[in-house]
């Protein structure tokens, strides 16, 4: 039975598409313009408009008639995140000075959204302290308790996301998890491209045998799969840090900003190798500069464009790569409030959504927060990239 | 063929190479492990004989280059050893003790092989088909509402962790309208149709998460062949556009479309583990991870190679395929 509405509706969907044509076709409009471009419409851009005009009436029947509270909030979270996004591009183009204002004029909404989600996770991260209502393994004697603060729904006033199933404070958790999973990625990150970068210069530099045998490895490194590649590392690294939870996280920093490196690495000796070309390499080496003076203050100002936007690109792989060890159960460790972790332990009450819908966004609050803040980043990285490389499509 | 040939034989020669240092890599890693193997297998209260007698049985004693010798003839003789669990059972059962479920390293993987490759399979049968399709369509409507809208999307489920993906499909698939299980617990003798519907949701989230990446490099390619005369000459004989696409960009687009193909089944392969452990299927990553928690060595060591194999494999067809669809290497001057 499901099946048939299910082709009565793409039946119809085509359908639509097909009569939208036809009548745009024979209408007679009052400017010619119109009448050619529906005379020259493929069927496909018609059947795109009836497909938007369904999308429409969907999201119609989800939000108003039957008032699925997971659309509702989405909806409202997309609408309110691209109003925030607009409104901050919108003070951007004002406020500041010529250049930066320069810099909001040309931007999309989905990139100022972007820098709007990283400055507030910053934000939010340094002064973690501030913000939070309470101490992050602060347990309180009341367990399990709902979202939304209202307790007529299971929730407390007191603890405004709810508590978990040991009793502590979710909000506090959230902020403190920004400041150890996003401020470990970030040192990780950074660890990596000190690493990768310095190598991967050094090796255009020098070219020779220090190129071969560096890109040998890195090939090696790179040829087995990222996260297995680190798991496997971190097996060794558990049984040699024992129960020393602050070693463990040490090790995994490392070995993930190890094997990270590798990309930074490639990109590093591909930017550095078109840059050692140049004439005013060739000067500086000419007027007998350091190989630190050639690779701090020739190479590195030339490179850095290509290089952060491979920043933004690196933190978020480190980043989610942290938080799936953490999902896993062997990243950062149990009394650090950590997101991957709250989204294992807090995974089961997914279940419950049925009966009630605010126990399940309590995993995936978290998620959710990891998530905000890559997709955050990709939209500036991706701003950057079309930017730089000057593609005007 | 001869130019072709001797091509395809260097990059096979190179991905065999790659295998094996990759094989090294991973031996090489584990044996860094501190302590003693005998010891961690039977653990604290082991007699001092009895962790002779393990390290006698597993060959402890010989030096590196022997055992990995040995394991490495163990591999392609597809025998990956004992398993830490099956040789505490036999320590404290005796040699000859019924083993009661505690296979072999081999016996654990490949029946859990096979369900990933089914899971893989089901993920790629529906993610290719139509991430080529959103592709070519988000090319022929550059800078559309749709191509917009599309770019948004894939942006946000390429950046999105996996189990994140996966809870919220569990959340309005499975919760919310039962569709299907949540959790996508397989058995051997199950019907076709009973295990496609199991896998459904795992297949769903990977399709999610391989679609974007697909699709985005699919119309990248398309959108920079559609800057080139001879596109702008079958536009101008007046052909409609979607076969302008179809019949003049896509098959020079073919090659960097087939490598992130299969580039995204490698990943595919690889990128199963949270997935898997998600909706509890019992394929090879949920062993993986589970063995690494209970620092099952040979058992974490044998996945890695399977894994690091895949990989390989799939980039090394990758490469090969290019080599293939380049007709100016097919037919040199």
């Amino acid at each position: 039975m499901q099946i048939l509405t299910i082709l009565a509706w793409i039946v119809a969907i085509f359908a639509v598409g097909w009569v939208f044509r036809f009548f745009g076709r024979r209408i007679s409009w009052p400017r010619e313009s119109q009448q050619i471009y529906f005379r020259d419409m493929s069927y496909l851009v018609a059947l795109g408009f009836a497909l938007g005009l369904f999308a429409i009436y969907w999201s119609f029947d989800f939000y108003f008639i039957r008032e699925v509270k997971f659309f509702q909030w989405a909806v409202q979270g997309i609408i309110g995140f691209s109003i925030l996004g607009y409104l901050f591009r919108y003070a951007g183009r004002n406020l500041g000075t010529e250049g930066s204002k320069k810099l909001f004029r040309q931007m999309p909404v989905t990139a100022a959204f972007g820098l709007l989600v990283i400055l507030f996770y910053v934000v939010v991260a340094v002064f973690a302290d501030l913000v939070a209502p309470y101490g992050q393994d602060e347990i309180f004697e009341k367990i399990n308790v709902l979202p939304g603060g209202n307790p007529e729904l299971g929730g407390d006033p007191r603890f405004p996301l709810g508590t978990d199933q040991l009793g502590r404070d979710l909000m506090s958790r959230l902020i403190y998890g920004a400041q150890n999973t996003v401020g470990i990625a970030f040192a990780t990150t950074c660890l990596a491209f000190f690493l990768g970068g310095a190598v991967g210069f050094l090796a255009a530099t020098l070219g020779g045998w220090f190129d071969q045998v560096a890109s040998r490895i890195v090939d090696a490194l790179m040829a087995i799969p990222q996260l297995i590649f680190a798991l496997l590392l971190m097996t060794i690294a558990t049984a040699w840090a024992g129960s020393n939870k602050t070693l463990i996280m040490v090790y995994m920093v490392v070995i993930i900003a190890v094997l990270d490196s590798t990309r930074v690495y490639r990109l590093a000796r591909a930017v550095g190798q078109n840059i050692v070309v140049m004439d005013y390499i060739e000067a500086a080496k000419l007027r007998g500069e350091t190989l630190a003076y050639l690779v701090f203050r020739e190479i590195l100002p030339n490179a850095t464009a290509p290089l952060l936007a491979e920043f933004g690109l690196r933190f978020c792989f480190v980043f989610l790569t942290i938080a799936a060890l953490s999902f896993l159960g062997i990243g950062i460790q149990p009394p650090l409030a950590d997101w991957g972790t709250m989204v294992r332990d807090l995974s089961q009450f997914i279940n419950f959504a049925a009966f009630s819908p605010l126990t399940a966004a309590l995993p995936l609050l978290a998620a959710g927060a990891i998530a905000l803040l890559t997709v955050g980043v990709n939209f500036v990285v991706d701003w950057m990239l079309h930017k730089t490389s000057g593609l005007k499509d | 063929m001869g130019m072709v040939g001797a091509i395809v034989l260097k990059r096979l020669a190179l991905g065999v190479l790659t295998l094996f240092v990759v094989s090294l890599l991973i031996f090489g890693s584990v044996n860094m492990l501190p302590g003693d193997f005998a010891q961690a297998i039977l653990g604290q209260g082991a007699t001092p004989e009895a962790v002779e007698s393990i390290r006698e049985d597993l060959g402890l004693n010989d030096p590196a280059w022997v055992r990995y010798l040995g394991w490495l003839g163990g591999i392609l003789t597809g025998d990956f050893g004992v398993s830490f669990a099956q040789a505490n059972f036999l320590a404290y059962a005796g040699e000859n003790a019924d083993l009661g479920g505690i296979g072999s390293v081999a016996d654990q993987l490949i029946p859990r092989f096979k369900n990933t490759l089914f899971l893989a399979g089901v993920s790629a049968a529906i993610a290719v088909p139509l991430s080529l399709c959103l592709g070519v369509l988000a090319a022929l409507f550059a800078n559309s509402v749709y191509d917009r809208a599309v770019n948004i999307f894939t942006l946000s489920s390429i950046s999105s962790p996996e189990f994140f993906l996966a809870y919220i499909l569990i959340l309005f698939l499975a919760v919310l309208n039962p569709v299907f299980p949540s959790l996508s617990n397989v058995f051997a003798d199950m019907s076709f149709g009973e295990k496609l519907n199991r896998t459904m949701l795992p297949a769903l989230t990977l399709t999610l998460v391989v679609t974007a990446h697909m699709m985005r490099m699919t119309r990248a390619a398309i959108v920079n062949l559609m800057a080139s005369p001879y596109i702008e000459m079958a536009r101008l004989k007046g052909l409609n556009p979607l076969r302008v696409i179809v019949t003049h960009a896509l098959p020079n687009a073919l090659a960097p479309i087939i490598n992130v193909v299969a580039l995204n089944l490698a990943y595919l392969i690889t990128g199963v583990v949270v997935v898997e452990v998600v909706f509890v299927y019992p394929g090879i990553g949920q062993l993986f991870v589970d063995s690494v928690k209970l620092r099952d060595v040979p058992v974490v060591q044998a996945c890695c190679l399977i894994f690091a194999a895949a990989y390989i494999l799939l980039n090394l067809l990758a490469d090969v395929m290019s080599i293939l669809s380049n007709p100016r290497l097919r037919h040199p001057k």
